[in-house]
């Protein structure tokens, strides 16, 4: 387990030497997040007052709180284990003693707890002051939303994680990844919420583990749902970790095997 | 118990070869065929062979990186590949063109997280830290971030790295590499003492035949696949006939080596710089260096000279009598 701590903790001070990339990444995602903003709070004008039971307040809310989770939760992936793959160094990371998908997760929490302040604060600073944001006034909701964060790297952490395995099969895995985010941006809530999308595309969405990885936080953040409500979504969380977890540990086992080391 | 054994192990890749304009062929490559070693504890064995001839793929089979297409390994009384990570706290692995260590964190950060993957309690691996430290000279750069070190600097944090946890084995893959003849030698008297006082295993693979003589009594020489070759480095350089070549620059220009009155095992190879420069190659179980050299002195005055030791793969060509790319 001191592995683990260790791994994540170097990884939160690797991030933490990036500190200009920081500052550059808040600046975008706030940016983005006027826009975003803008384009949702005149469709609800025009709309005349609400979309899907979202208020303009709060339809603000839903945008500042996805731009501000964007980067700590991980939403854009890291392609790490796939270069290293091509490269060969993935010969150093096999022979370490350590598992390889809990050493590059506990990598990515420590990534995480970096990117939560200066990626997170900036645009949630942004939203309060030009749109206001409709925060909840009691603890319940950040307790919960903290759990459910934790679980959304996490699943998030395994999804791409997942695409970057399959280079232990194919050369190329861009295809895959372009398919993934395609899929991951409309289906985890990042476009428009979740409950926007007509019947039968919410259904399909709700049979994946991608409104897990974002919508869920940010409705448990924002207060959008009640105690009971807020648990049964940490626990769908909590079982798609486990149906992740399991797939990556058998590409894991299968994969290394027929894994050939490039280079000498 | 041995500390490696390896029986009749093979390993083939399949490649695609162009066959026509869009057809594709399927080929095998046999980059390992049924060898057989084993290796004592305490020994140092220098794995040799020429670029593509298999050193690297033993290497990845015996650390678990990689699964044999058939034969048997067992290394510290494991299987590799299934015990893996088991395996990689006894031995210690050194890959001369890969890192592992952390690229963007100063030196002195990696080793905290090696203790822990290796589960030593600080007051174990504190200690080790600070002698491999000491030993290595890494003080003056242990605060620098790894992508800022020199090469030298950054395979002497390797090493420490690979040897953190007093491995019983310790498999070095080209450990030398791009090193200067500074940092090599201080490699080389670490490594030396290391397994003195340690009785560490090592086993190496290197193009650089001197760190062979400096630390392998015993030379494991591999061609296209096989064994060709395993007992004393001297026994090699017998079989194979080896020669050595001395270059030395003249004073004054001689545009013929008749003139030299060279004894019996030595030949005048060639001309070089308009008579300044010749060689002479020599057999060195019937002649020494200064033999040779008193031999030219005694008819030109030699302004500089060089001596070139056979190369491994020389040797091994030699020994196969075949000439390969």
């Amino acid at each position: 387990m001191r592995a683990y701590w260790e791994l994540g903790k170097s990884s939160f001070r690797r991030h933490s030497t990036y500190r200009t990339a920081a500052v550059a990444g808040a600046f975008t995602n706030s940016v983005f997040g006027l826009i975003r903003a803008s384009l949702l709070l005149s469709a609800i004008t025009t709309a005349g007052g609400a979309i899907g039971g979202y208020s303009a307040m709060e339809a603000a809310t839903y945008v500042w709180l996805g731009q501000a989770l964007l980067a700590p939760l991980g939403l854009f992936g890291n392609a790490e284990l796939a270069g290293r793959v091509k490269s060969g160094d993935i010969a150093v990371d096999l022979s370490r003693s350590v598992n390889l998908t809990a050493s590059y997760w506990a990598q990515d929490l420590g990534r995480a707890a970096f990117d939560v302040l200066p990626r997170g604060l900036p645009p949630l600073i942004v939203g309060a002051l030009v749109t206001g944001l409709a925060m909840p006034g009691t603890p319940g909701p950040y307790l919960l939303g903290f759990v459910s964060i934790l679980a959304a790297v996490s699943l998030n952490f395994l999804g791409f994680f997942a695409i970057n395995l399959l280079s232990f099969w194919v050369l190329e895995i861009r295809g895959f990844w372009m398919l993934y985010m395609v899929l991951m941006n409309l289906l985890s809530g990042f476009l428009v919420p979740v409950t926007w999308f007509p019947g039968w595309l919410l259904d399909f969405a709700r049979a994946t583990p991608f409104p897990s990885m974002l919508q869920t936080p940010v409705d448990i953040l924002a207060g959008r749902t009640d105690g009971v409500e807020s648990l049964a979504m940490v626990g769908v969380q909590l079982l798609w970790l486990a149906v992740l977890l399991v797939v990556v540990q058998v590409m894991v086992r299968f994969g290394s095997r027929r894994l050939v080391v490039q280079g000498g | 118990m041995p500390i490696i054994d390896v029986e009749n192990l093979s390993r083939e890749f399949q490649v695609m070869e162009p066959a026509g304009r869009f057809r594709r062929r399927r080929k095998t490559v046999h980059a390992v065929r049924g060898i057989d070693f084993t290796v004592e504890q305490g020994e140092a064995v220098g794995y040799i062979g020429a670029n593509g001839a298999g050193k690297s793929t033993t290497i990845k089979m015996l650390t678990g990186v990689l699964v044999p297409s058939s034969g048997r390994v067992s290394v510290c009384g494991f299987n590799p590949v299934p015990q893996r990570k088991a395996l990689a706290r006894k031995i210690g692995v050194v890959f001369g063109q890969r890192s592992q260590l952390w690229w963007d964190l100063p030196l002195q950060d990696s080793y905290p997280i090696l203790g822990a993957m290796h589960r030593m309690p600080e007051a174990d691996w504190r200690p080790r830290f600070r002698e491999l430290a000491d030993q290595m000279d890494l003080g003056e750069f242990l605060t620098t971030p790894v992508r800022q070190l020199s090469l030298g600097q950054r395979m002497r944090g390797e090493v420490a790295a690979a040897l953190l946890h007093r491995p019983e084995l310790v498999i070095l893959d080209e450990p030398t590499i791009g090193l200067d003849m500074i940092s090599k030698e201080k490699l080389r008297q670490f490594l030396d003492a290391e397994r003195r006082d340690n009785g560490t295993t090592l086993l190496l693979t290197t193009h650089d035949m001197s760190d062979i003589q400096r630390l392998c009594q015993r030379v494991l020489v591999v061609d296209d696949g096989a064994i060709a070759y395993d007992g004393q480095l001297t026994g090699l350089a017998e079989v194979a006939g080896a020669v050595r070549t001395m270059v030395v620059d003249l004073a004054t220009p001689m545009h013929s080596g008749v003139l030299f009155s060279l004894p019996d095992g030595a030949v005048h190879e060639g001309i070089e710089a308009n008579g300044i420069r010749h060689s002479v190659s020599f057999d060195p179980r019937r002649l020494s260096a200064a033999t040779v050299l008193a031999a030219i002195s005694s008819t030109a005055e030699v302004a500089d000279l060089s001596l070139h030791e056979p190369d491994i793969e020389h040797l091994v060509r030699q020994l196969y009598g075949r000439a390969r790319g």
